[in-house]
């Protein structure tokens, strides 16, 4: 992976420097709490409805041990024990007090991490598919790309004061978008033109929040070298005619949304061909110096063998089996597989990790994946580069831990906000939610037969649970001062993109679930074969089915009655 | 009053002239665009040196006679508002704007080092905020990654 040189480390310990003197500037008074807000925010640093949360940023999501372990040390010494996985791939700490702070980013500069723009209208942590770099159906590894749009937007003068947040995320996977691009500000595809030549179609415009848009073609097909100052003029276009004056009305799908794409696009070439120097083009060098670290790890050479996955999930061992077939996923390297470890457990707020179990994580990476694991935006843990051979002793060290449910994209693998619990703009928890879910269903044979199916939750319509792209997505909203729930259908994150759809009026928190699990019961009844997906049904017969198994009639306005 | 200019506290030479004001008998008057846009044919023959100041939605192609300008003065209306950087960094590079560019409104030590790298080479900070301070942020950083106004270069070209 990416190791900073003299000069990356010099910028984080310079922003480290600062930010103390921002800190003691607010003490002294000489800036007030609105204007300190702003550069606390790009620090990473919230304020939540009980405390102070430090959101840290993991750029694409991937750690190696030495970075899991520091992680695990500051749950442990500043924190209660755990910390929290993001849905951008980040790691979000929820209980450190402001005091500790500095010395925390001082822990994090030791092993090249920091907090830097993980919160603030600028660009945030670039994300990107969880299995890049080892993905058999990528076109390259995007991680360099990452890597150098890290760097490019890290204290960008010109855009750290934008209208709003802006995300940007890269895939390599024409075949498999595992990292949602289509609902990014930008999203890179990598393609290849009929040249042969490789390139990104650049997607602007997609988002969730409270006003769900899947993002638009821009350009086709951008050649590599221009990432950088195409995407310049992209956020100038923005940054000068974004709205504004209603942050609900400030990111830019609005504007590209308001101004047609055509427009938009017009605007975004006109200033291009007006910007782009030679100087910003990326260089072959800059590229192979960076691609560098991502050098493909020592691998052993090991035949071919594809019966033996196949083997592992019939055999006899049942546990191991379902894990095989749920957590594991091909790797490009023959003998080698792909392992999510689910930390989506009964009794386990989605995403949160203890320090123990950190500090197991890394050792387990360091004997099992060349010490790398990856985050990924469902909020679980990849490592990346495992023996097949050695699954069936490594699925037995994690269940040791605790880390070997076998329920990846299944029912029980839910991704949620931290909701009322933590924040103070939800209007619902959405924790209970998710552990009523993961209690409710923990029958493997249940998952299994259910398949894959994501359930996405949010506590408001600030959609940080991404609700809009679950399957089933729930929306937690306040009615008359008590917690009720939107049940939503037919989303999806992926080359398939969809958003979903209300299904009815709003339940309350003891129907919810019940209602989750009727759909479900519906679904089971009606797909034309074991291998339909509960997403296909639901787009092949529409929601007349689920309406009537949830409320018991199809007839539009009962269903939306009374609300 | 005091401002910030090429890294030094300094008396400020120029003057603000609000649109309804009378004009001064002599010195460097800074007049608002829709003034400039009205008077210019008058102002700039009559001074040694003319600013303009513009709002922060406006760009430098809404801006004539950019080449006879001693100075424009960009505001910030809320330190958030972050239009001015790119109306800096156009003015320089694409309008190769060469005059004083100055930061006005409400302008905070810690949007300086950005803003310097933008173009800007004189601050007028907020009331109230002191300019030794200021003075401090510019060298906050040794190291930038990005081309900018101060280097066209990115740092993969400086590396």
């Amino acid at each position: 992976m990416y190791q900073y040189d003299d000069y990356d480390r010099r910028i984080i310990i310079e922003r480290a420097q600062q930010f103390r003197g921002q800190v003691a500037r607010r003490l002294s008074g000489e800036i007030t709490e609105e204007e300190f807000k702003p550069l606390r925010l790009q620090n990473g640093l919230y304020m939540q409805l009980h405390a102070y949360m430090l959101r840290v940023a993991i750029p694409y999501g991937l750690l190696s041990s030495k970075q899991v372990r520091k992680l695990a040390h500051i749950a442990r010494t500043y924190d209660k024990g755990y910390a929290h996985l993001t849905t951008r791939q980040n790691i979000q700490y929820n209980w450190p007090r402001l005091a500790n702070v500095p010395v925390i980013l001082d822990e994090l500069a030791s092993v090249e991490m920091h907090a830097v723009q993980t919160s603030g209208n600028c660009v945030r942590n670039i994300t990107s598919d969880h299995f890049a770099g080892i993905a058999r159906d990528e076109i390259e590894d995007p991680r360099p790309y990452c890597e150098i749009l890290r760097q490019w937007s890290t204290f960008h003068p010109e855009f750290a004061h934008l209208p709003r947040k802006f995300k940007i995320a890269v895939t390599a996977a024409p075949g498999e978008d595992r990292a949602a691009v289509r609902f990014h500000d930008i999203g890179l595809r990598m393609v290849e033109n009929a040249q042969g030549e490789r390139g990104f179609e650049v997607l602007v415009g997609g988002g969730l929040g409270r006003t769900p848009v899947i993002a638009e073609v821009v350009r086709d097909f951008l050649p590599k070298r221009h990432m950088l100052s195409y995407i310049e003029s992209i956020l100038r276009v923005y940054n000068l005619a974004g709205r504004r004056d209603n942050k609900h009305k400030a990111r830019i799908k609005i504007l590209v949304t308001a101004l047609g794409v055509e427009e938009f696009r017009r605007r975004v070439e006109e200033d291009w061909e007006k910007s782009r120097t030679p100087a910003l083009e990326l260089p072959d060098a800059e590229v192979a110096r960076v691609s560098a670290f991502f050098a493909p790890p020592p691998y052993e050479n090991i035949a071919a063998d594809p019966d033996r996955l196949i083997s592992l999930g019939l055999g006899r061992d049942r546990d191991l089996g379902n894990w095989v077939k749920n957590n594991v996923f091909p790797h490009k390297v023959p003998g080698y597989s792909a392992v999510v470890i689910s930390v989506k457990k009964p009794g386990i707020p989605p995403g949160d990790v203890s320090d123990t179990q950190l500090d197991a994580i890394a050792d387990i990476a360091d004997r099992f994946s060349f010490g790398h694991t990856v985050v990924t935006h469902t909020q679980n843990l990849v490592l990346p580069d495992v023996k097949t051979s050695e699954l069936p002793r490594l699925h037995a060290e994690l269940r040791a831990l605790d880390l070997g449910e076998a329920n990846v994209g299944k029912l029980t693998d839910v991704i949620t906000c931290p909701g009322l619990d933590y924040c103070d703009l939800a209007n619902a928890r959405s924790i209970p939610l998710s552990l009523e879910i993961a209690e409710r269903f923990d029958r493997i044979d249940y998952l299994n037969d259910v398949g894959d199916v994501s359930i996405k939750i949010s506590g408001c319509i600030n959609a940080c649970g991404h609700h809009h792209v679950g399957n089933i997505g729930i929306l937690g909203i306040d009615k008359r001062g008590e917690e009720f729930y939107q049940l939503m259908l037919g989303g999806s994150p992926g080359n398939d993109a969809s958003i979903g759809k209300i299904l009815g009026r709003a339940l309350a928190q003891n129907e919810i679930v019940d209602a989750v699990e009727k759909v479900l019961g519906r679904y089971l009844e009606i797909r034309d074969s074991i291998d339909e997906r509960f997403l296909d049904t639901v787009r092949r017969v529409g929601f007349d089915p689920f309406k009537e198994a949830v409320y018991g009639s199809a007839d539009p306005l009962e269903a939306a009655g009374g609300d | 009053m005091q401002i910030i200019r090429d890294r030094k506290i300094v008396e400020d030479d120029f003057i603000h002239v609000a649109d309804g004001a009378e004009l001064p008998e002599s010195g460097k008057p800074i007049v608002t665009l829709a003034r400039f846009l009205k008077e210019r044919a008058t102002l700039l023959p009559r001074y040694p040196a003319v600013g303009v100041r513009i709002a922060s939605d406006k760009l430098p192609s809404d801006v004539p006679d950019l080449a006879k300008l001693a100075l424009i003065a960009v505001e910030f209306p809320k330190f958030t508002d972050g239009r001015g950087y790119s109306t800096g960094r156009m003015l320089r590079d694409r309008h190769g704007f060469t005059g004083e560019l100055r930061a006005v409104g409400w302008v905070l030590r810690d949007q300086l080092f950005y803003l310097e790298r933008c173009g800007f080479n004189a601050f007028e900070m907020k009331p109230g905020k002191p300019l030794e301070s200021g003075l401090e942020a510019f060298k906050e950083f040794t190291v930038t990654y990005q081309a900018a106004v101060d280097d066209p270069r990115p740092f993969y070209r400086r590396r």
